[in-house]
């Protein structure tokens, strides 16, 4: 146990934050590609010397990159093991995702730092990149059988020895992407938040010394253990299972079922997602790494006071089956993980409401839902409109759930607009709340929105979806009930159509004058639709985001007399 | 000029601080009076009325407040409908498909507009400008006719891609005009013509929800100005840091919405420049938080837009202030984990501090500096209580710091205070690096009531090498007021690409933009000193949605603009951008997004050395000792009237230099000085500034 006093200790903890959170900023300052630059899809922290444990991260990163990271510093020292020592000065490189987590885009810097000659921890960044080759431009391939389909995969390889950049590691990359002006302007980015973070750490230890620092980490990571034992003891013992699915992997059409059982004894919770699928064929599997990282955002999500450090994930046993797609082995393709754990997430909403219903909300809208419109313009330029689309949030015992948000594993916005048409040769006859999509409940879900794109260019466009929650609707906590299922529907002259795989489509041909509508879900309702305040409701339907019937299916008809 | 003075009045939560200066005889004035609620006019004219007796020797009343801001907040403004696209109702409740917190997923929003007063027509414009369906004009009288049936009280027309063409907005609010009662219907177009549909649109709506409110106190301020002999200019600062007339002010409240803030911040870039300090860093803290805003050059920061609140955003330049909740209010508490906590929960200043005795029983920053002895309990400032409660904070820290931690009082309020001094110096960091400067070539510029209590640990904790604390940190806002230039800023949505931008066109915007600002500074009664313009494009690679602001060489003489040429806004923009980036793309395709002008007024500025103490003696300003904990001991202290120190004056610490509305800490190890303007600089005692 360390010694530190608590009042050096507060100080620290918010010194180190601030280390973290000014790598975050250099990058997102500096970076080229927007996807860093505006939709902060980038993180950084310190990690321990000998573990590769999460010490400190950013608080204005991605939120997925929170648990995943330590994952990528773990590699790192695995592979130093095999190679001898590391040196001060050297960094290490690599985007390989069954390593590292997530996906090939998300590049990971990881570099050793010294103090007084020794180890003392590692520095980490990763950003997302444009482009790394691959079968598809930003590398979202729905079609890839394998890693090698999605993108260029990269081990960790030492970019930098003692200092000294190899050039020709450099050469490689900026030969395998499509786009290497922004990859090298990234890579500058995230280079210089590392020399940053060095300089802020050779800073705090001049000032505080070695061994108070140490003493400070160490005591922040048992403290974050405490209050998370605290937290579990507070919850009842028992056991609590959830299960949902996966509409399919995109390639064939079988649901894929994600099981968890959270067990709670004590202070301690296990977390056992055995019964889920069997690794598959298309680019719904994630890597380990992901799975375990993505409990860590659910946990956090339910007890969000709780730090961004490993200790708190010591009392937490999460065990992924072997062979499970929340498990696959390299090089199973994992483009499409996004929507592997947003549905883990909401499984562990639903096991976790059973024992502690207050603590946790309804599921969200569950799917990122990427769109891509493209086509050639009349001078024979290509254009590409790739977005990711909004839904409901999960009510909890605080309130309705909000409308139109962004994904739990995301603080991402969506572009406006005027920036697509103006951009694209689109045009949105729709942009709106989705009526009758919330889960009802004493709180209702937040709605999800409904996008009609009308194909404005005269050759006409091509549409690729990847969505989920296409026949498995998110779900209500403590009686709460379903919101709706995201429906996709394309035009023809016959009428709006549906597509086979019902959340996901390839290769759709859209005439000038044809549109594609996404409704996508709202979010699950919270208690019970009768313990709904008659005001409430008809506050909804006069706003004609609930139907009259509707109302009287979901919530009886009381209502009706509360209208005024 | 001779025997007229000018008055700035801030109004603030607590305070109502009114400055007049007097240039003729070379003296300036304060006072703080109570502000006034929920009509602040009430206090705005008991501060005038105390210091001047007749209006008619004022040249001109300026006033920065905060009616905009407290509305917006408090959800307090007008009833309002909104006229919108088909298909488009639902913008401004869906807005950038944010949410409140990262972690949680709680939490939900309305916006000031609910759904059934949300009416979409028939209309749609091409992002290229094209009208593909002119509007409904019939439609747009029924929806006005509905909304007034409902009580509204303004209007706000909002369509798709207005800004590349205003046309069926213009339709739309012609014949809206024709049939609403009063003048509060506006278009987006009109409000701020830039793509972008949630911006524009929250932006507008958020004018119309404050337009009858605002414009309703202005006018009676206005009005009792008047019926007092008041025979000036009456104008109101913005969010940008200039002053607008105050009909501009009745139609564009939502510039109102940062303005109180943004005055404090050009005083101290002001001081501090005549100082000779161009680099600072000012700490303004109040009540519930400590807002930062840095300075470099002798510029402020401009942001493009703020969130007035979760979901209302508001689109218009603003001086860039960072906030955090860490004011003198702030709750310090310790977590399950047995971690010293600050804020953000605050007590704000009601019921306030234990020490105030109105009720609140858990610790704040103020209570630790109360039970510390670095706030005379005997002297409270603003008059409203006799004594502070010195007993009741040191209880409090016991039992929710002290006890929880195995600390005596002491070392509590002392702990409360390092981790708050800790937080206020992780904000000072951030704003300074975010944007790529070392805090430590900067000086801290401490205002507000309480910032001049934490200058010397911001010099400790960030490295700043010397703090200047204005004469008169209390009313820095209200003096801001008196020195704000005129200015009007403009936006204009472009996009195309740089290549293909045509000359004619630019010109023609330039012009509209210079015609506009500049109609308003000849309708001003106020004297210029010199006349500015700045004109920047918003311009980014094709690929890219980040912009960065491109300013422009445009040559104007005899009020005719002479746009550059497409070589010379290439070149601007590659410098722009190297400078921000490093380097440049070989093969990128330029883009130009905005324009963006502001038409400025110098307004004269004050010789600062009018506040300058008079002849006086250290002797004769030291009042007594008493003893103030610094670290671990009590220290016999000398305690300093600030205002009769005379220049020159040197003050090692530990020293408390007091004024009626501040406390300024002179730590051990550092010492005072007062400059020729009254400011006092606080050093090292070696000197060492770095």
């Amino acid at each position: 146990m360390s010694d530190i006093d608590p009042i050096t200790l507060a100080v620290l903890a918010g010194r180190m934050e601030q280390i973290a959170d000014e790598m975050d900023a250099t990058l997102f300052r500096s970076a080229f590609n927007p996807i860093i630059a505006e939709a902060h899809d980038a993180s950084h922290g310190l990690y321990h010397a000998t573990t590769g444990d999460t010490l400190v991260q950013g608080k204005s990163g991605l939120p997925i990159f929170v648990g995943v990271m330590s994952f990528a510093v773990r590699a790192v020292i695995d592979k130093v093991a095999e190679t001898g020592e590391p040196q001060n000065g050297d960094i290490w490189i690599f985007n390989d995702a069954h390593l590292g987590g997530t996906h090939l885009n998300d590049m990971r810097l990881v570099r050793p730092y010294f103090h007084e000659g020794k180890l003392f921890c590692w520095l980490a960044s990763v950003g997302h990149w444009h482009d790394l080759g691959g079968g598809a431009p930003g590398n979202y391939n729905p079609a890839a059988r394998d890693a090698f389909q999605e993108a260029f995969v990269l081990p960790p390889v030492r970019l930098s020895r003692a200092g000294e950049i190899d050039r020709g590691i450099i050469d490689i990359l900026m030969r395998n992407t499509r786009l290497p002006q922004s990859a090298e302007g990234d890579l500058n980015g995230q280079l210089g938040a590392l020399d940053l973070g060095v300089r802020r750490m050779d800073e705090l230890l001049s000032e505080y010394g070695g061994d108070t620092v140490a003493a400070a980490l160490e005591a922040l990571s048992d403290r974050a253990d405490t209050l998370m034992r605290a937290e579990l003891t507070a919850l009842p013992d028992g056991r609590w299972e959830a299960e949902d699915f996966l509409d399919n992997d995109g390639i064939t059409d079988t649901p894929l079922p994600i099981r968890v059982a959270l067990e709670i004894s004590g202070d301690r919770m296990v977390l056992d997602f055995a019964g889920s699928a069997p690794r598959c064929e298309g680019p719904v599997n994630i890597a380990l790494p992901t799975a375990v990282a993505t409990a860590y955002v659910a946990i956090k999500h339910i007890f969000p006071a709780l730090p961004a450090n490993a200790g708190v994930m010591r009392a937490i046993d999460v065990r992924i089956p072997e062979g499970s797609l929340l498990a696959a082995e390299f090089p199973a393709p994992v483009g499409g993980y996004t929507e592997t754990i947003l549905r883990m997430i909401d499984v562990i909403f639903c096991a976790a409401s059973q024992a502690a219903p207050d603590r946790v909300v309804a599921n969200a809208y569950g799917t990122i839902n990427a769109l891509s419109l493209a086509g050639r313009r009349s001078d024979g330029r290509p254009w590409v409109m790739f977005s990711f689309y909004g839904g409901g949030h999960g009510a909890s015992v605080e309130s309705d759930g909000l409308n139109h948000g962004n994904a739990p594993i995301s603080t991402a916005t969506i572009p406006p607009m005027e920036i697509l048409e103006a951009a694209y040769p689109v045009m949105f006859r729709q942009w709106a709340l989705r009526p009758d999509s919330a889960g009802a409940g004493r709180h209702r879900g937040g709605l999800g929105a409904i996008y009609e794109i009308e194909v404005l260019e005269e050759n006409g466009a091509e549409v690729f979806l990847f969505g989920e929650r296409g026949r498995f609707a998110p779900k209500g906590v403590a009686g709460g009930g379903e919101a709706a299922v995201n429906a996709f529907f394309y035009e023809t002259p016959e009428g709006w159509q549906t597509p086979a795989m019902v959340s996901k489509m390839r290769g759709l041909t859209l005439r000038q004058g044809q549109a594609v509508r996404l409704e996508t879900p709202g979010g699950g309702g919270y208690g019970s639709a009768s313990a709904r305040a008659a005001a409430d409701v008809a506050r909804d339907v006069a706003r004609g985001v609930l139907g009259a019937e509707a109302a009287d299916r979901a919530y009886g008809t009381a209502w009706r007399e509360a209208r005024t | 000029m001779s025997g007229k003075v000018t008055i700035g009045v801030d109004v603030g939560g607590t305070f109502t601080d009114v400055f007049v200066l007097d240039e003729g005889a070379g003296t300036a004035r304060v006072a703080k009076v109570p502000t006034t609620r929920p009509d602040q006019s009430g206090g705005f004219l008991d501060g005038i009325g105390r210091e001047v007796a007749d209006l008619s020797q004022v040249s001109a009343v300026i006033h920065g407040t905060t009616a905009g801001t407290n509305a917006l907040l408090e959800r307090k403004g007008a009833r309002i409908g909104i006229i919108t696209t088909q298909g488009l109702r639902d913008v401004l409740e869906m807005r950038r498909r944010d949410r409140p917190r990262t972690w949680g997923l709680r939490g939900d929003f309305d916006p000031v507009v609910p759904r059934e007063r949300r009416i979409e027509v028939p209309e749609r414009t091409l992002a290229c400008g094209t009208i593909r369906v002119p509007v409904d004009v019939e439609a747009v009288r029924r929806a006005g006719r509905q909304l007034l049936e409902d009580g509204c009280a303004a209007v706000a027309v909002l369509f798709a891609n207005a800004y590349a063409n205003p046309e069926n907005e213009v339709r739309a609010v012609e014949a809206l005009r024709a049939l609403w009662p009063n003048p509060h219907v506006s278009a987006s177009s009109e409000i701020l013509p830039e793509i972008r549909e949630f911006e524009r649109f929250s932006t507008t709506a958020l004018n119309a929800y404050l337009q009858p409110e605002v414009s309703g106190y202005l006018k009676r301020l206005e009005d009792a100005l008047r019926s007092g002999g008041f025979g000036s200019e009456f104008m109101i600062v913005q969010s940008n840091g200039g002053v607008m007339d105050v009909a501009t002010a009745c139609a564009r409240p939502v510039r109102t919405a940062l303005s109180g803030p943004a005055a404090g911040v050009i005083a101290a870039g002001f001081i501090a420049a005549e100082a000779g300090f161009p680099d600072i860093i000012t700490g303004d803290m109040g009540g519930t938080s400590f807002d930062v805003s840095l300075i470099a050059g002798g510029r402020s920061m401009l942001a493009p837009e703020t969130s007035i609140d979760f979901g209302m955003v508001v689109r218009t330049p603003m001086i860039e202030i960072t906030t955090i909740g860490a004011g003198g209010g702030s709750i310090a508490w310790v977590d399950g984990g047995g971690l010293l906590n600050i804020g953000p929960e605050s007590a704000g200043s009601t019921p306030g501090p234990v020490a105030y005795g109105q009720g609140n029983t858990r610790p704040t920053v103020t209570d630790a500096n109360v039970v510390l002895g670095r706030i005379d309990p005997d002297n409270p400032i603003g008059g409203k209580l006799d004594r502070l409660d010195v007993e009741a904070a040191g209880a409090a820290i016991d039992a929710h710091v002290g006890a929880p931690l195995g600390l005596s009082t002491t070392q509590a309020a002392e702990a409360i205070l390092r981790v708050a001094n800790s937080r206020m110096a992780g904000a000072i960091r951030l704003v300074s690096i975010e944007r790529g400067f070392d805090p430590k070539r900067f000086a801290f510029m401490p205002f507000g009531g309480g910032g001049a209590l934490h200058t010397g640990a911001m010099l400790a904790d960030v490295g700043i090498g010397r703090a200047i604390v204005p004469r008169y940190p209390g009313v820095t806002s209200a003096m801001g007021c008196v020195i704000a230039d005129m200015r009007q800023d403009f936006v204009q949505t472009l996009n195309v690409l740089a290549g293909d931008l045509d000359a004619g066109r630019l010109t023609d915007f330039l012009h509209d933009h210079l015609d506009r600002g500049m109609a308003m500074l000849d309708a001003a009664a106020t004297r210029f000193e010199a006349r500015d313009t700045v004109f920047e494009l918003d311009m980014a690679y094709v690929g890219q949605t980040h912009t960065v602001a491109v300013p422009i060489p445009v040559r104007v003489t005899d009020g005719r603009a002479e746009a550059p040429d497409a070589a010379t806004i290439a070149r601007a923009f590659d410098d722009t951008y190297r400078a921000a980036y490093g380097r440049l793309l070989p093969k990128g395709t330029r883009r130009v997004m905005n324009l963006r002008s502001a038409v400025i007024g110098r307004r004269p500025k004050f010789d600062l050395g009018t506040l300058a103490p008079a002849a006086g003696t250290l002797a004769a300003a030291l009042r007594r000792h008493r003893q103030v904990h610094f670290g671990d001991a009590w220290h016999e202290t000398a305690i300093y009237d600030r205002l009769a120190l005379p220049v020159g004056a040197e003050i090692a610490g530990p020293a408390i230099l007091e004024q009626p509305d501040t406390t300024v800490l002179v730590d051990p190890g550092l010492v005072a000085r007062v400059d020729r303007f009254g400011n006092t600089i606080i050093e090292r005692r070696n000197g060492d500034g770095a």
